[in-house]
């Protein structure tokens, strides 16, 4: 069942995700309000497509011919662990393949960046069908390996160490939810193997000052025992930042701005509960100084308890 | 629940430490002591000049003397100047003294950066190009790509040296000292020296270049002009000069700049753009040699960058002498040597390791960059602020540097349109390559070629950093062959030429009088 579902989404769109593979757009887990139980561990496996023939060179868009289409694709693992029912943590790192079909410019490989999110829900009301939850997440992500930044669109990351901070409300009435968060992005400055940049002026330096961004998202859905579906927007603005210039290269503190819809879906098992499918699909509608990529990813989570206890009060309360 | 409070201390803490960090850079040379001379070099008057016949070719009238009225004046608008300096105008004085010759190298090497933009295609496939007498139409003039901006560092340089041996001759003869030294009360704001102050040294290193950049970087005017009165401004804020030192010295650099834009004009360097017919012959001329004819790799196909460049005069030596300089051919196209060639740089570039990566983009130089020649005015400018050297012999060292630059691309860029040999991507479309790829003939690397003759003569200027210079040159020769962009023979032909071009500097180094 779900696995027709992925294909009837996957197949019109074989789209994709993200464009210059950001941080923030690993798995679902920490820009929803799903939260794994006492104990209980998720981890699994996640891979991402996403690619683009279109790019926006400052706010104007054009191809490149000697681009042609620039993809990635990404494995990434991820696992989330309940500390409590609401406190959860995460890990994930992604490994990243970047290529373009046109052009001379080698394609690149490798680890990109590790995250680690904590995710809290301090609040929790609910009345009758209805429940409110507020939650609020903390982050960090910072470069595995010393991955080549300044190899626009090729690179395998922008190579900053991020702080996020996101604060997330979510509203359900029975299965239908509705959730917005908002995230600050905080950015550490990158070093670059030249000795000297042009952005608006020359910088005799090495050291390159990254702007902080923001990030909005809404997304609504149906959340079934079994069944997850939901459909988000995403904006994803940086706070600062210069355009690239006409016939330009795109540069790690260029202002990247972009506006994504796409649709998730989480299947769980009914044979096997522990194992759970997940895939999604994203397009970019607007843009500045991206690609327009358009991505699809799928992912497949194996969910344990590490203690039998949990895992006894877990089942007692779903059968409540 | 301990544990939680602790969890959400720690993030907290992590949060507030990292927002408390300041995200501002800080450039290599934003923080530099001013400038003080080891050595006035007070016969510099008398080192020979590159283009001035004399150095008192153009006249610059007897100053007033120091106890006239109107040199009272002077001192006077100083003292008034000095009564309320603003943190601004102190960020002005720390930043021009550091040197008159340096700053300006610098805002050069930014213009080249800025302009070094190739233009975007027609919707029907052609190219336009940036036209000197329309300079703000799209696309914007110059496209400051290497050949252009090899020249463009070499007239600014040698326009700058030959002013200041003018100038250094100037107040050698009238001898009028530094405001500071004529009235106690005015604060030196700067090192305090016992060169002779008229005419200003910093405003005929900013008249000559000001002027020079009319030609070179015509849309940058108002910029350029802002920058000169900043930096005049800063002479009499700083108690360095009087306002008729200043008057005096613009003056004297415009007219030396007037000689080097003439010449400019006349170097052949306007027509190196080519034609379509000329585009199109290079290559049937080498299909007729039998050998394959190097064609563009970008799309849709781009014209060669300044095919004629090779022919424009050269400051070190004659056009006979370019020829003399250019290598023998590369192994014919369709030999087993030529086809090894560019299976060695495939199969360099199938496994790249990151320090190779950061290598090629190290030295990569490519568009939006101030080039190779830029980048190796870099290097030197930042050995030569450890110098102490006096601003005359700034602006010869730079001359060196970038007379050679300017020549090594003349050689370099006769011998790419004289084989037009084409890339390893060309013969091999497997080759990938770790930067973007130059427009124009393989052989002989232009990196190489640069390097070589810049290491050439900064290792003459400064001898204890000689295998210093040369360690650096073959790296940059090295990082086009790990990079796909080049085979390995390209790249030691470029270092060889690079050598024998560098050595016409030593020979001249040798004998301008400032040794």
């Amino acid at each position: 069942m779900n696995q027709n579902i992925i294909h009837q989404i996957g197949r019109p769109f074989l789209l994709i995700f993200f464009l210059f593979i950001f941080s923030h757009a690993r798995a679902q887990t920490d820009l929803d309000g799903i939260m794994m139980n006492k104990n209980q561990l998720c981890n699994g496996l996640m891979y991402n497509y996403s690619s683009w023939n279109y790019y926006w060179e400052g706010t104007l868009k054009r191809n490149n011919q000697n681009l042609g289409m620039v993809s990635s694709q990404s494995v990434m693992y991820g696992a989330n662990y309940g500390v409590t029912g609401r406190l959860n943590v995460m890990v994930s790192a992604p490994y990243v393949w970047t290529k373009s079909t046109a052009g001379t410019l080698h394609s690149s490989r490798g680890v990109q960046d590790i995250s680690l999110f904590v995710k809290w829900k301090p609040v929790l009301y609910s009345s009758g069908k209805n429940k409110i939850s507020l939650i609020v997440v903390g982050g960090f992500s910072t470069p595995v390996t010393n991955y080549q930044i300044d190899y626009l669109p090729l690179t395998l990351g922008l190579g900053s160490t991020n702080l996020t901070s996101r604060a997330m409300a979510e509203f359900q009435h029975r299965r239908f939810t509705i959730s917005g968060s908002a995230t600050y992005i905080w950015r550490s400055n990158v070093k670059i193997d030249r000795t000297s940049y042009y952005d608006t002026q020359m910088h005799l330096t090495n050291d390159v000052k990254m702007p902080d961004a923001s990030q909005y998202q809404l997304r609504t859905g149906y959340r079934g025992r079994y069944l997850l579906a939901e459909a988000l927007v995403t904006n994803w603005t940086t706070l600062g930042g210069f355009d690239i210039t006409r016939n330009n290269m795109p540069f790690p503190s260029n202002r990247m701005n972009m506006t994504t819809m796409g649709a998730s879906i989480k299947y769980t098992l009914k044979q096997d509960t522990h194992l759970s499918l997940l895939g999604g699909v994203n397009y970019t509608i607007a843009g500045r100084n991206v690609g327009q990529a358009t991505g699809f990813n799928a992912g497949v989570f194996y969910a344990f308890y590490l203690n039998k206890t949990s895992e006894m009060n877990a089942k007692k309360l779903k059968t409540k | 629940m301990k544990r939680l409070n602790l969890l959400y201390f720690t993030l907290i803490s992590a949060v507030v430490l990292f927002l408390s960090c300041s995200k501002d850079i800080v450039g290599r040379t934003d923080n530099i002591p001013a400038l003080t001379p080891s050595n006035i070099d007070l016969n510099a008057g008398t080192w020979k000049t590159i283009l001035l016949k004399r150095p008192d070719t153009f006249v610059v009238t007897a100053p007033a003397a120091t106890n006239s009225p109107a040199y009272i004046a002077e001192l006077n608008e100083i003292k008034g100047a000095q009564q309320n300096i603003s943190s601004a105008q102190k960020d002005i004085i720390k930043y021009w003294s550091a040197g008159a010759v340096l700053r300006w190298n610098e805002i050069m090497r930014e213009l080249v950066a800025k302009y070094n933009l190739p233009p975007y295609q027609n919707p029907d496939g052609t190219y336009p190009g940036p036209n000197a007498n329309n300079p703000f139409a799209y696309p914007q003039f110059p496209f400051s790509n290497p050949p252009y901006a090899a020249r463009a560092f070499a007239y600014i340089s040698a326009a700058q040296y030959d002013a200041l041996v003018a100038a250094w001759y100037y107040k050698k003869l009238y001898n009028r000292g530094a405001p500071y030294t004529v009235d106690s009360s005015i604060k030196a704001l700067v090192p305090k020296t016992v060169l002779p102050s008229y005419p200003s040294t910093d405003a005929v290193v900013a008249g000559v270049t000001a002027e020079m950049m009319k030609l070179l970087f015509p849309t940058e005017i108002a910029f350029i002009q802002q920058k000169l009165e900043e930096e005049e401004e800063y002479r009499i804020l700083s108690g360095a000069e009087v306002r008729s030192d200043i008057v005096a010295g613009e003056a004297l650099g415009r007219q030396v700049a007037a000689v080097f834009v003439a010449r400019a004009k006349t170097d052949r360097a306007g027509a190196a753009a080519g034609s379509p017919q000329i585009w199109s012959n290079l290559a049937t001329n080498t299909s007729a040699l039998g050998q394959v004819a190097w064609i563009s790799l970008e799309f849709p196909k781009r014209p060669p960058m300044l095919p004629l460049f090779g022919n424009v005069k050269a400051f070190l030596f004659d056009s006979l002498t370019v020829i003399a300089l250019r290598p023998g051919p590369p192994p014919s196209t369709s030999s087993d040597d030529f086809h090894q060639e560019n299976e060695a740089a495939y199969a360099q570039i199938k496994n790249p390791t990151r320090e190779q990566n950061r290598i090629v983009q190290y030295w990569a130089d490519g568009i939006g960059t101030y080039t190779p020649p830029g980048h190796w005015n870099a290097i030197a400018a930042e050995d030569f602020i450890k110098q102490n050297y006096s601003e005359v012999r700034w602006a010869r060292n730079m001359a060196l540097l970038n007379m050679v630059e300017m020549d090594a691309a003349i050689v370099c860029w006769n011998t790419k349109f004289y084989y037009f040999n084409p890339r390893p991507t060309q013969m091999i479309p497997l080759v990938k390559t770790l930067t973007g790829i130059p427009n124009f003939p393989s052989y002989i690397s232009g990196h190489s070629t640069f390097s070589e003759s810049a290491a050439t003569i900064l290792s003459h200027i400064i001898p204890g950093h000689a295998s210093k210079y040369e360690a650096m040159s073959n790296e940059a020769a090295m990082s086009r062959f790990i990079s796909g962009i080049h085979t390995k023979l390209d790249c030691d032909k470029g270092l060889e030429v690079g050598r024998n071009v560098g050595n016409y500097a030593v020979q001249r180094a040798m004998t301008d009088g400032a040794e």
